[in-house]
């Protein structure tokens, strides 16, 4: 037993903080989701067994909030794996020299601070005088109450494509140099070097981008939150996981109805856990995450 | 790609193109915090040192100060940073150089929860917070981000470490030295580009923070900078300039690192880091 204290004590801090932020919440979601805990029940929530769920079932807006689901993760999704490919063909057909910064541009989307870079949105799309598109259109409205989704899955999709422009980047990096000079020799034009050079060996990257996103997309709100906050009007991007949120979260309809939000951040915890598990099965995860390739320059 | 193809300029200007929002973007909110008036990208007023108010002026609308913010946002940062990466780097390398049951179920868990969308978490974590008595308080965010993050700075500590040649603390340990000294004192330093990676990973994530201190931070004494800048986004007549002006002064540590180290982030970025 002597032998296994010293790696106890360096695993023991990351052990704990991964029981208390991991384990705990998966399983307390799992169980606030058959209470009725609310802000008037805070103190002695009662076990309610499935009755939030049938509620939820019961839920007219259920429909609409699954269907927006659907549409925010397919159409953001589409986006994001559509333009990280674009980018990482287009930055790597021009001089590495422009590629490279260019390549660097699309990161800040990601790592501006989310409430800049919502703003940003929100001013270019405001009425005239301030709103840049209103003054380029010459019709001064609110873009953003105008045309919500289409706002939601771009704002979306430019902080998301630099993950697969990054990870196509790299696996078109690996593509050895003499399948494209046999290319060459053989004079095959630019679209066909891509078509069957290029894209074939893409296939893995793209199947692991599409599936790590689709993930993290149908829990992701905070960017819709910043921009929309399920608006305007009755729901209109309001998605699972941000119904969920506002249901436990926010007083914004007045009691606080954690144990239904917890219903459905349950559904959501279980896909997260039965898919994150799948994917470490038929992902080669190790040759995928595994062997970080930093190096200081 | 090994060969350019001949008409690559034209390439060039569909990157460029398709580039281009976000430059304006930058632009447009550069142009809108210096300027009393702007309409669209044309300054049609005068430099306006009016929207950088809430610089001198002690409170905007019942705020807290923006130092106040600043205090916590620096403080809030660097902890995440220093605790994600102590912690990281501790489990990392006893999982690289040690030998204990339930290693490789260990390191399965690690990349299972890497890929687990941990926002689902949000309304369990609220309520535990609020068992622990840390709710509304920037400890209790603090050890709630550095945690989420964790998984994937274990990972990444650990293919530093396993890069690492074992003769340094083979030597270290021959000579008696403790584990924990070996740790400290031979392993650490030689893995310094994994810790300024994640390091500056975490800085970044932690700086721009948004959804942790906005669902488990009520107090105004603890709002960080994106709770200051968020609060303005609340009110019914938008200030367009001075709210420029405030997102300008939150993201300039961004936007610095962004000019100094272009090549520096794309390599951070490209190495695994989570999307």
């Amino acid at each position: 037993m002597r032998r296994y204290l010293t790696p106890l004590l360096f695993l023991s801090p990351a052990t704990l903080l991964i029981l208390l932020f991991f384990f705990t919440p998966v399983v307390a979601t799992i169980l606030l989701s058959f209470t009725d805990l609310s802000t008037t029940t805070f103190k002695n929530p009662s076990w309610v067994g499935l009755r939030n769920y049938q509620d939820l079932l019961a839920d007219p807006f259920l429909k609409k909030i699954f269907f927006n689901t659907v549409k925010y993760v397919a159409l953001t999704l589409t986006f994001n794996v559509g333009m990280g490919l674009l980018l990482a063909l287009l930055t790597s057909l021009v001089p590495q020299r422009i590629g490279d910064p260019a390549r660097a541009l699309w990161l800040l989307p990601r790592i501006l601070p989310p409430v800049v870079y919502v703003f940003i949105w929100q001013g270019i799309l405001a009425e005239a005088p301030m709103g840049l598109v209103s003054d380029i259109l010459g019709v001064s409205k609110n873009w953003l109450v105008a045309a919500p989704w289409t706002v939601v899955i771009l704002a979306n999709g430019f902080v998301g494509a630099s993950f697969g422009m990054l990870i196509f980047t790299s696996a078109i990096r690996a593509i050895s140099r003499e399948l494209f000079y046999a290319a060459a020799v053989d004079g095959a034009t630019t679209w066909q070097t891509i078509r069957r050079v290029v894209l074939p060996m893409l296939a893995w990257p793209i199947l692991f981008v599409t599936a790590y996103q689709t993930l993290s997309l149908l829990t992701s709100f905070e960017y819709i939150l910043l921009l929309t906050d399920g608006g305007p009007g009755f729901y209109t991007t309001e998605v699972w996981s941000l119904r969920a949120y506002h249901l436990a979260l926010s007083n914004y309809f007045g009691n606080v109805e954690f144990g239904l939000g917890a219903a459905m951040a349950a559904v959501l915890v279980v896909i997260g856990v039965v898919v994150s598990l799948f994917y470490l099965k038929i992902f080669n995860f190790k040759a995928l995450v595994s062997e970080p390739k930093i190096e200081i320059n | 790609m090994p060969i350019l193809p001949r008409n690559w300029p034209l390439w060039l200007l569909v990157l460029a193109l398709i580039t281009l929002p976000i430059g304006v973007g930058l632009l447009w909110l550069l142009l809108t915090a210096l300027f009393d008036q702007v309409h669209g990208l044309r300054p049609v007023g005068a430099f306006s040192p009016e929207n950088w108010r809430f610089l001198f002026e002690g409170s905007v609308g019942g705020r807290p100060s923006i130092w106040v913010a600043l205090k916590n946002s620096v403080f809030f940062a660097t902890a995440v940073a220093g605790l994600e990466v102590l912690i990281a780097s501790m489990a990392a390398y006893a999982i690289s150089r040690m030998k204990f049951p339930f290693r490789t179920p260990y390191l399965g868990m690690i990349l299972v929860l890497h890929a687990f969308p941990a926002v689902s978490l949000l309304i369990a974590i609220y309520y535990i917070l609020r068992v622990l008595g840390l709710f509304d308080t920037l400890i209790g965010v603090i050890l709630v981000k550095a945690s989420l993050e964790l998984p994937l700075g274990i990972w990444l500590m650990k293919g530093f470490f396993d890069q690492l040649s074992w003769d340094m603390e083979m030597a270290a340990l021959v000579d008696g030295a403790s584990r924990w000294t070996v740790f400290w004192k031979v392993a650490l330093p030689l893995v310094r580009p994994g810790i300024l990676a994640l390091g500056t990973f975490a800085l970044l994530s932690a700086w721009g923070e948004f959804i942790l201190p906005f669902t488990f931070i009520v107090s105004g004494k603890s709002w960080t900078l994106a709770l200051y800048m968020q609060s303005f986004m609340r009110e019914a007549f938008v200030d367009y300039g001075l709210m420029a002006a405030v997102g300008l002064f939150y993201a300039t540590p961004v936007l610095l690192l962004f000019l100094l180290g272009q090549r520096y982030l794309l390599n951070i970025y490209s190495g695994g880091v989570k999307g």
